[in-house]
């Protein structure tokens, strides 16, 4: 049972709380991917269709199964979690081979992409109903959205800096990451 | 590996000795036997699960029940038993209806002192703060309508700023000294000494709101409710025990 | 057949290829519960306990597991583990449990864990597995360990609980809040990459002083 409304959980999800910045989820791709704007956006876009996806199933399988055994609860969502990404990948190859080619090895990669499992997990421990589950996945894949272009502008100007040799690679990506969460602070307690 | 379908259904540590040595030349996997390996595997985990489960569900159950039981006396200092009451069709039930989810039901905790008289009434609720949600459980006495006590049962608030709310000792004591309803938050200094003002920490006022924003509204909620009676219930500890309790769900 | 000795296969996996530190796997909980010494402990303990059960099980059954479905059963041999540990740490370390949450449940996307099984435990016998997952638990959580006492020492001015510096300390409590993870762990690594930039600045001197 669950009150809050639709809009700060929306807010929430994906301002005060990022996924990424805030909850520490999401991070394989976020270190990953982050180079280009382009392939920013749409690995974010790709995140935000998978989360809804899980967030329907989640609610599914919350409110119909695993009422009598809720210790299967890990087991059942990582499953349709591994299933999801793989129908999701043949009918990206199917309706848009260019999309397919440019997404790559990331598509996969969704299985074990903390955030998508975190969002079932939260939204179970929070006892979203269906809408509030929908608008959660909705507000969390737009956080990850955010944080990934954020970084990845940022990086995309970095690059013709003059960067010490050991700063190059990830120490800096998490620098600048620590940076973008404190910024993201300041959004705490606009709810 | 062993290309012959039957040997799943034997015992794995029979099929690992009678294993030859040679290697067959690859060939195509069955279907059968690609869903078969995933399904033995899966009755195997869940059986493993189950067996688990079993034991330790009850060590979760009593402990949730302990934490509940501690936090309503905490609350309700000079109770000496309490029964819960499920919210029924707006009213207090001490039952609930025939195949009902008690996790769907809002309930409250009527604590009785050691005459069997009703001494205060515990709430908890749960509301988004700074960071998350707080969830707080609180004590009144409906004839009066002061409080006798505050608890945080779960805040992820600001460690040195929010975290203040259950640490810093002067504001929740404020909540035992029997403010009047509904609550009045002032920053300290500012207020008019009126006998429902709440000192809100210095540094951590939104937190400090949450709070008094989570007892106000739980009674506006239910005031009405507790207004229309209590029901008669047992009013001894003899009659409930802790087994009965830990059936009972964690607050939501 | 691997070329490494026993020993080898163990301690590789604390330092030189690290899983947080070296082979930046294991982010999510490395920076989700370093905000005190004794959730890192816990969440090492757990993961710990995933990695060594699921190697052993997994490296026992590899010929019985067909090539198209490896990663499926990996995932529901890690799965369930995971699930063992969220219900033994909730009956005999409720405390733990709650601030670990959700993130116990996320040691099953943990990439370390279902790595080592495809890199390693799938070629090799029950007892090299062991070693190799027990090395990686270790690296695990020295990794987890350094960062969990860095944040907890400024952020808090504590280590597991016990003051340090005393009550005058003024705590840097972004240590312990998201920025400080991120920052922590960014730091590290530019320290560990600027000691590794010297060490090969010494080995280039002293190559070119012997030739």
């Amino acid at each position: 049972m669950n009150d809050q409304s639709l809009f700060s959980i929306l807010f929430s999800a994906m301002v005060v709380n990022n996924f990424t910045l805030a909850m520490f989820l999401g991070l394989c791709p976020f270190m990953g991917v982050s180079a280009r704007v382009e392939t920013a956006l749409r690995m974010g876009l790709g995140n935000i269709f998978v989360l809804v996806l899980t967030a329907i199933s989640a609610w599914f399988l919350n409110t119909y199964i695993l009422e009598t055994a809720p210790y299967l609860r890990i087991i059942s969502f990582i499953i349709v979690i591994a299933s999801l990404v793989q129908i999701v990948e043949m009918a990206i190859k199917k309706l848009s081979p260019t999309l397919f080619r440019q997404l790559g090895i990331f598509l996969p990669l969704m299985t074990t992409n903390c955030a998508i499992l975190g969002l079932a997990i939260f939204q179970t421990n929070r006892g979203y109903d269906f809408l509030q589950g929908l608008t959660f996945a909705i507000g969390a894949g737009l956080g990850l959205t955010l944080a990934l272009v954020l970084m990845a502008s940022i990086r995309e100007t970095v690059e013709f800096s003059d960067v010490p040799n050991i700063a190059r690679g990830t120490g800096l990506v998490l620098i600048i990451a620590g940076t973008l969460s404190m910024a993201f602070m300041g959004f705490a307690g606009l709810l | 590996m062993s290309e012959d379908g039957k040997d799943i259904n034997i015992k794995v540590e029979d099929s690992a000795t009678t294993e030859s040595q040679e290697t067959p030349p690859k060939k195509e996997v069955s279907s059968f036997r690609l869903v078969a390996t995933l399904a033995i595997a899966g009755a195997l985990a869940g059986l493993l699960i189950v067996s688990v489960n079993q034991h330790t569900k009850p060590i979760i159950d009593k402990y949730k029940a302990e934490q509940l039981q501690i936090a309503v006396y905490e609350v309700l200092p000079g109770a000496e038993h309490y029964n819960t009451f499920y919210l029924v069709n707006d009213e207090l039930s001490l039952t609930l209806p025939e195949n009902a989810k008690e996790s769907e039901y809002k309930r409250i905790y009527v604590g009785y002192d050691a005459s069997g008289k009703v001494n205060g009434v515990a709430i908890s609720r749960g509301e988004p703060g700074f960071q998350d949600i707080v969830q707080v459980i609180f004590g009144f006495d409906p004839s009066s309508g002061k409080l006798s006590g505050m608890k945080i049962l779960d805040s992820k608030e600001t460690p040195g700023l929010g975290d203040k709310i259950f640490k810093d000792m002067a504001f929740v004591e404020q909540f035992f000294a029997g403010p009047e309803t509904p609550l009045l938050g002032v920053k300290i200094g500012a207020g008019k000494g009126q006998p429902n003002e709440i000192d809100m920490i210095t540094g951590a006022t939104i937190s400090s709101k949450v709070v008094i924003r989570i007892i106000n509204h739980a009674l506006e909620e239910w005031t009405p409710v507790i207004d229309k009676g209590i029901p008669p219930a047992p009013t001894s500890s003899t009659e409930t025990s802790v087994d009965t309790l830990a059936d009972q769900e964690a607050p939501q | 057949m691997r070329t490494t000795t026993p020993s080898q296969d163990f301690i590789r996996g604390i330092w030189n290829e690290n899983p947080v530190l070296i082979q930046m796997l294991g982010l999510c909980p490395a920076l989700a519960v370093t905000n005190s010494v004794a959730n890192a402990l816990a969440m090492s303990a757990a993961t710990f306990f995933v990695i060594c059960c699921s190697s052993i099980l997994i490296s026992a059954f590899k010929q019985f597991i067909p090539s198209e479905v490896r990663i499926s059963a990996y995932i529901l041999v890690i799965a369930t583990f995971v699930t063992l540990a969220d219900m033994l740490l909730q009956a005999y370390a409720p405390a733990q449990h709650k601030e670990l949450g959700a993130f116990i449940a996320l040691i099953v996307v943990n990439c370390m864990i279902l790595g080592r099984q495809e890199a390693f435990s799938a070629k090799n016998n029950v007892f090299r597995s062991l070693l190799d997952a027990m090395g990686t638990g270790i690296g695990f959580t020295i990794a987890l360990v350094m960062m969990g006492g860095f944040r907890e020492m400024l952020g808090t001015g504590s280590f597991l609980g016990v003051s340090l510096f005393g009550p005058n300390f003024e705590p840097w409590v972004i240590m312990v809040l998201p920025a400080g993870g991120f920052l922590t762990l960014g730091f590290i690594l530019l320290a560990m990459g600027y000691f590794e930039q010297r060490k090969k600045a010494k080995e280039a001197l002293t190559a070119e002083a012997s030739s």
